[in-house]
């Protein structure tokens, strides 16, 4: 279970904080979605979880551990337990796949053994299962930059998965994926999510990719928790409330007759005709 | 950028205002005075009567370099190998220290802003004087000879080295050194798994040419007595033996232009 208690985050030099007094409970094992306006938080919220950024105030506890008072080498510990996929991927595109799958492991191997990419046979094995499971067995020996941005995303979810992590944090997984892809990776991180029974906190712009893969939808503007239910509870008055003032009609539930469903429906079928 | 309305409230857009025009116009009239002045200067202060001969003691001078006595080339073979030693040495010295430096110096890499400051000003020293004045002042040092020679050429490459690599460092891809230290490793495993493989194809590049420059400097290195064919240029031109410096001159040349070619298929491998 992660708590997160009055969590504020001032940037320097700021006048307002980025997120100001959030308090969260995430069950184990649930798969949570962060939506809101650029600038809502989003980002400053999962990397003060994992200390990427620093809080100003509040408590974070992951189970027993106070993560706000962890130094270097706990602190170093925590992070281990923390898997992290990025929107960019965040590769290190001269490295082969399977050493940047490897760097996920980097924690708990000695910095000799990592210069010459000794890894112990056991996280090399679990390295080839995921892999498998992500599809990117036959890719092992290319270099990272060589690949499609789908395979890519796959990599950095490899990494996060050889953590073996107790939480996986997910800054915008597909918002440099075409829509397919996206659709594709997004169902990837929840269906792992799900068979290692993580909890997941996935920040995510597409709202109908958010209300279709999660559970549980939590949204942010100007720092604060503006809504935190189902996604079934996500009209236009609260997407309005997110967001700001637009027409939601489209986007919602509460609009969806059957003729706004089949003609969701065919777009999609055109899509996938494209592709 | 100016938007003015006109009298029948037309919209007009001109890139600059006149103001901006007419500062625009008196930097550059400034510069053309400065320009005028120095050349004043400059003219007050030559020996016109030495110039206007010139082109006489140019031809003079081409005129007892030729034939250039290709012979003596057989003589050269010992000093043309010395100034290849003194600019690879100088360089693997240069690359020795000036890697570490490079670290202490990136913003992104550096362990506390002291060091950065430190090696910042280690590298601007480095840099600020040529390789001649550190052979003149290595040669009253430590003697005449080689040694010298490569010792002036490594720390005028450590400065030019570091420099360029320290900006390399601080242009690498961030958000992979963020995903890194998320996994939980240590910050030297993300210098080695995140940085290094980053900067390696610059680094490689860097010190080819870095070597190629040396080849150039090396040459010169030995007119101060700190080895190489400069050496023997120096001698030459001292005898007035205008053959044999223009027979050095030729396989300076021929040196200079092969290193250059081995330089550009070097980079071209590693890039």
């Amino acid at each position: 279970m992660l708590s997160v208690k009055g969590l504020t985050k001032r940037y320097p030099n700021t006048e307002i904080s980025a997120i100001e007094d959030i308090t969260l409970d995430f069950p184990d094992g649930q798969v949570i979605a962060i939506i809101g306006p650029s600038g809502a938080g989003k980002s400053t919220l999962i990397r003060c979880i994992n200390r990427l950024v620093e809080p100003t105030s509040g408590e974070i506890w992951l189970n027993e551990t106070n993560v706000c008072n962890l130094k270097s080498e706990s602190l170093r510990k925590l992070r281990c337990r923390i898997g992290m996929i990025f929107q960019e991927y965040a590769l290190v595109d001269r490295l082969t796949v399977m050493e940047n799958v490897l760097s996920g492991k980097l924690g708990s191997v000695s910095l000799w053994k990592s210069v010459r990419r000794k890894f112990p046979q056991p996280v090399v094995k679990s390295a080839f299962e995921i892999l498998d499971r992500v599809g990117l067995l036959d890719q092992v020996d290319k270099r990272a930059d060589e690949l499609s941005g789908g395979q890519r995303q796959r990599v950095g979810i490899a990494r996060a998965l050889l953590q073996q992590p107790e939480l996986l944090l997910v800054d915008e997984p597909t918002a440099s994926l075409d829509p397919k892809t996206a659709r594709q990776i997004m169902r990837l991180i929840v269906g792992l999510s799900k068979e290692y029974n993580l909890t997941a906190i996935i920040n995510i712009h597409d709202v109908v990719l958010a209300r279709e893969f999660t559970q549980r939808i939590i949204g942010l503007r100007d720092g604060s928790v503006v809504y935190d239910a189902s996604p079934a509870g996500l009209g236009t008055e609260t997407l309005g409330a997110i967001y700001g003032e637009e027409d939601w009609s489209h986007s919602t539930y509460e609009s969806d007759n059957n003729d706004s469903d089949s003609a969701a429906a065919s777009i999609d079928e055109k899509l996938g005709a494209l592709k | 950028m100016a938007v003015i309305t006109d009298s029948t409230g037309e919209k007009l857009w001109q890139l600059r205002t006149r103001t901006e025009s007419l500062k625009k116009w008196l930097v550059w009239f400034s510069v053309l005075v400065v320009a005028a002045v120095a050349w004043r200067y400059v003219s007050a202060n030559t020996q016109w009567i030495f110039v206007v001969d010139s082109p006489r003691q140019a031809a003079d001078l081409f005129g007892r370099m030729v034939p250039p006595r290709i012979s003596y080339i057989g003589r050269l073979w010992g000093p043309l190998w010395d100034t290849i030693n003194i600019a690879t040495l100088g360089t693997l010295v240069a690359l020795v220290i000036a890697v570490p430096l490079a670290f202490l110096a990136a913003r992104n890499t550096t362990p506390h802003p002291l060091f950065r400051t430190v090696a910042l000003f280690i590298i601007a020293f480095s840099r600020s004087v040529n390789s001649l004045i550190w052979a003149l002042m290595l040669v009253m040092i430590i003697g005449p000879g080689l040694l010298a020679g490569i010792i002036a050429i490594g720390i005028r490459a450590i400065g030019f080295i570091s420099k360029l690599l320290y900006e390399a460092i601080e242009e690498v891809n961030r958000e992979a050194l963020e995903a890194i230290t998320a996994t939980g490793a240590r910050r030297s495993q993300v210098i080695f798994f995140g940085v290094v493989p980053q900067i390696l194809p610059a680094l490689a590049g860097i010190a080819v040419f870095r070597w190629d420059v040396n080849i150039r400097e090396s040459t010169v290195v030995g007119l101060v007595g700190a080895g190489g064919i400069g050496l023997y240029l120096n001698h030459a031109i001292n005898r007035m033996a205008w053959p044999d410096a223009a027979a050095i001159l030729i396989v300076i040349f021929l040196m200079v232009l092969s290193s250059e070619w081995v330089s550009s298929k070097a980079r071209h491998a590693i890039i």
